[in-house]
């Protein structure tokens, strides 16, 4: 199958039925989007297909062909977004055990990308979906208001 | 945890007696500090044993490259609350080093070198010890790098070393001389390690204390960089999916995997005695082919019960004497001679620690042993049990100790259950490569080692004033380590984390606490972020609030007397409730609640305030914590850990719970087994005591107080008191 991530295509030997997460951390390498619960029930393996965010651990690859996917890595690069949120939570020390910061970040990003200036009440309603067990709602909710002001 | 805290006494009692200046290696133990001092110090120790050119490592905890970078080898690993900052803080303090120098990485196993000093000779994270065992030996370290860095200075450019003065990684004298570490570790290399070293005044801090520190573990936790044990690729490593018995107690009767070999990517079936796990190139495959598999149970000795029956034999225990834990004065009498008498009882629930990241392992079996890579945070029972599996000698299991995605007490199993069983596969495997173990969320959930359900049943006694003059309390719970490497921490015959806590600290003249601890419950129990303290808490300081009101008095003003002893629980206990201005007027409908703990040599006490909407639900919406943890370290970190721990808390204490039915877990994801999230999350203002006590812990001790003061809120706003945990949504 032929998979548009990160802007490059790339051909790989997958069935269609496998979900885009495995198909991105055992076919592509690419391991920032993390396996949480398989059931799009916590948001760590939240990607961007053609923008919008996608739990990856519930997308058969089938469905996505043809489409921009954007992980992570991707985001890193190419998203001036991405980058300011990543600014923002490097100065609040957002991170505790890091394992759902990925999904977080591309949920923020989504979010911010879609409404530049969200409120507390409209950032909890987007970011409800990612769960963080480390509890770093608060420092999370900080560094989106932050970003948002860095974007303005 | 009293095994714990009885070396730790001691290590402060060696260490405070040669404060000032300290001899290397004395604050270990006394007896063996030569011994140790000496497998400290010397080239070739900092994490590998190969020493390369041009490296300066002055001991096990440092390796200076000529690039000038610093490498910090921690002892403990990072699971997300902050060792690897705090470990880096006191050795960059001491060296006087630049902090955009430091990298920090897991030192590998050998409990010679990378002991916990509370732990006695075993290498493992846990019971909030980093920072209070690692506080002095830390700097010390970073001191005797920077002896040998300032001498090497000294004779390079033939000035005294007191004329030799180091700021932000830079060494520099009057003469205009300067030169990086990187620069001198060659030639700092060859200069003998001090026999003492001075370790600096706090007044001289200029990273203690501070909150302008970046997490040294940030960078690739914001970029998906970072190395977690789900992300390790191998060559032609293999991932194995397990199908685990649904019941404790069960195991394998027969196998049909016919059609699990028809998946394509499959490679092998391998049984264990209590499971079956297929490997595939990748986890689909692997997933695609467990649940392919037809799998026939034996289920002769499976545990069958379910959660009511448990808790109604719990409380018919609770109504019989049992093990006598604590016992002052005379309580049963006292309880006869009372004005007034209180009576509650509390149930709670299994809990599971849901670690984001699912357990997990990869194992490598060697011509000399075994190799495994994993967030290890028990190295030394790990490499005990792992050796006793393969018949091979402990030192010939090479841990590769990866970021955790949290653990909250999982990763470090006192039977090391998940690494044997990654371990146990890769041994029955027919082919010789790296297994990656990936346990899904629902294996996660199913697989046992909970916070052990509990129940305490309470009896108080109140004189005509409202004095408190009886306690009597009675525990019924699993106890964690019997029957693990770790039963050396039992106490005269009992478990003490099943208890410790329990109407700690209140000066009550006559006290009884009693414990029974059921044997026939197969399911299996761990700690779980804050151990005893996560029921013995919210028993304690629920009834104590209960006691007030039955004694017509304030909580805090009927706290305060019977605290008279414990000045820091005082402190902490003034501090919250005048930030958070307790007895001030709130709105029909809110309320506040107060709770005090010390655990793990910590002192929090927590204000919650919630909403109780029309329709009886409620929201938590501001906590405010003051923490009392001696010097500290990282502020941001403990204000990260005591909201976190809040968080984690409040998760427990809104919605989760493991229930059995006919023995089997009826929770599997996260849609039944319900974390917080973040619409949930109250506003948390934390408040850190200045202090010149020793540093004790942080990842725990801020969830206890939190559960207890949330019920105490609701009933403050409700005048209905919650004896079940979870609380559920309505007040």
């Amino acid at each position: 199958m032929k998979l548009m991530i990160n802007g490059q295509t790339q051909e790989l030997d997958i069935a269609p039925d496998m979900p885009l997460l495995w198909a991105l951390r055992d076919h592509a390498h690419l391991t920032g989007t993390k396996f949480g619960c398989g059931l799009a029930q916590c948001g760590a393996c939240t990607v961007h297909v053609d923008g919008q965010p996608t739990r990856a651990c519930v997308t058969p690859v089938s469905a996505v062909e043809g489409k921009q996917i954007t992980t992570i890595e991707g985001a890193s690069q190419s998203s001036k977004v991405t980058q300011a949120l990543q600014a923002a939570w490097l100065a609040n020390n957002v991170p505790q055990c890091g394992y759902c910061q990925s999904g977080q970040l591309m949920s923020a990003t989504a979010l911010l990308s879609q409404n530049p200036k969200p409120t507390d009440d409209e950032i909890n309603s987007f970011m409800a979906g990612n769960i963080c067990r480390c509890a770093t709602y608060q420092s999370i909710k900080t560094a989106i208001k932050q970003a948002a002001a860095s974007l303005a | 945890m009293e095994t714990i805290n009885q070396s730790r006494r001691h290590f402060f009692k060696v260490a405070a007696a040669v404060a000032g200046s300290l001899t290397l290696g004395v604050y270990w133990d006394a007896a063996q500090a030569e011994e140790k001092a000496a497998k400290v110090a010397g080239p070739g120790e900092a994490g590998s044993t190969e020493l390369k050119h041009g490296l300066f490592e002055p001991n096990a905890f440092i390796r200076i490259d000529p690039d000038n970078t610093i490498h910090i080898i921690s002892k403990h690993m990072e699971m997300g609350q902050g060792s690897h900052t705090g470990l880096s803080t006191l050795i960059a303090e001491e060296m006087d080093a630049d902090w955009a120098q430091i990298r920090t990485e897991n030192a590998p196993a050998d409990a010679s070198r990378y002991g916990n000093m509370a732990f006695g000779n075993i290498q493992g994270t846990g019971g909030s010890t980093s920072m209070a065992n690692s506080y002095l030996q830390m700097r010390q370290a970073g001191a005797a790098a920077k002896v040998m860095l300032v001498g090497a200075a000294a004779s390079l450019w033939g000035v005294p070393a007191s004329e030799i003065t180091v700021q932000k990684g830079v060494v520099s004298h009057a003469s205009g001389k300067k030169a990086t570490f990187g620069e001198l570790a060659e030639a700092a290399q060859k200069q003998a390690v001090p026999a003492t070293v001075e370790l600096k005044k706090p007044e001289q801090f200029v990273y203690i204390g501070k909150s302008d520190l970046q997490r040294v573990d940030i960078m690739g936790k914001v970029n998906g960089t970072a190395q977690f044990t789900q992300d390790v690729q191998l060559p032609n490593m293999l991932t194995a999916l397990v199908a685990h018995a649904p019941w404790f107690g069960a195991s394998v009767k027969s196998v049909d995997d016919s059609a699990t070999k028809a998946v394509a990517g499959v490679k092998s079936v391998v049984t264990l005695p209590n499971a079956v796990a297929v490997l595939a190139t990748d986890f689909w495959s692997a997933k695609k082919g467990r649940d392919a598999l037809k799998i026939t149970w034996d289920d002769s000795k499976a545990y069958k019960g379910s959660s009511a029956d448990q808790f109604a034999a719990y409380q018919k225990l609770a109504e019989q004497a049992g093990k006598e834990t604590l016992k002052e004065g005379s309580a049963q009498e006292a309880l006869q001679t009372a004005a007034k008498t209180v009576k509650a009882a509390y149930s709670f629930p299994y809990l599971a620690h849901a670690a984001m990241e699912p357990m997990n392992c990869v194992v490598q079996l060697t011509e000399q042993g075994c190799e495994l890579w994993y967030g290890a945070q028990l190295h030394t029972i790990d490499q005990m049990l792992v050796g006793k599996v393969l018949g091979i000698d402990p030192a010939q299991v090479k841990i590769n100790s990866l970021y955790a995605g949290g653990s909250f007490g999982r990763r470090g199993n006192p039977a090391s259950d998940y690494i044997l069983e990654a371990v146990m596969i890769a041994k029955a495997s027919p082919d010789r490569v790296p297994v990656k173990m990936v346990w899904t969320r629902e294996d996660d959930m199913r697989k046992g080692y909970y916070r052990p359900a509990f129940y305490h049943s309470l009896q108080a006694g109140l004189d005509q004033a409202g004095n408190a003059t009886a306690w009597f309390q009675r525990v019924v719970g699993q106890s964690i380590v019997t029957g693990t490497p770790m039963e050396g921490m039992m106490q005269n015959g009992f478990d003490p984390m099943s208890v410790e806590g329990a109407g700690e600290p209140y000066a009550i003249p006559h006290k009884a606490i009693e414990l029974h601890t059921p044997t026939d419950i197969p399911v299996t129990v761990q700690w779980w972020r804050s151990v005893g303290h996560t029921h013995t808490a919210y028993a304690t300081e629920c009834f104590i609030d209960e006691m007030a009101h039955a004694a017509g008095k304030d909580p805090v003003e009927f706290r305060r007397p019977l605290l008279k002893d414990s000045p820091r629980h005082l402190a902490v206990l003034n501090l919250a409730a005048e930030k958070a201005g307790w007895g001030t007027a709130l709105p029909k409908g809110r309320g506040r609640g107060i709770a005090v703990v010390k655990s793990f040599n910590s002192y929090v006490a927590e204000v919650a305030e919630v909403t109780v909407k029309e329709d009886g639900t409620f929201s938590v919406d501001r906590v405010v914590v003051a923490v009392d943890c001696g010097v500290a370290v990282n502020p941001d970190v403990i204000t990260a850990q005591m909201t976190g721990g809040v968080g984690y808390a409040l998760s427990a204490a809104l919605g989760e719970k493991i229930t059995l039915k006919d023995g089997q877990v009826e929770q599997s994801n996260f849609h039944d087994y319900t974390p917080l999230r973040i619409n949930q999350m109250p506003v948390v203002e934390v408040h850190i005591l200045a202090s010149q006590e020793n540093p004790s812990g942080v990842g725990e001790p801020g969830v206890p107080p939190l559960a207890p003061a949330v019920a105490n809120a609701l009933f403050a706003a409700t005048g209905k008191r919650h004896y079940e945990l979870p609380l559920g949504n309505k007040a």
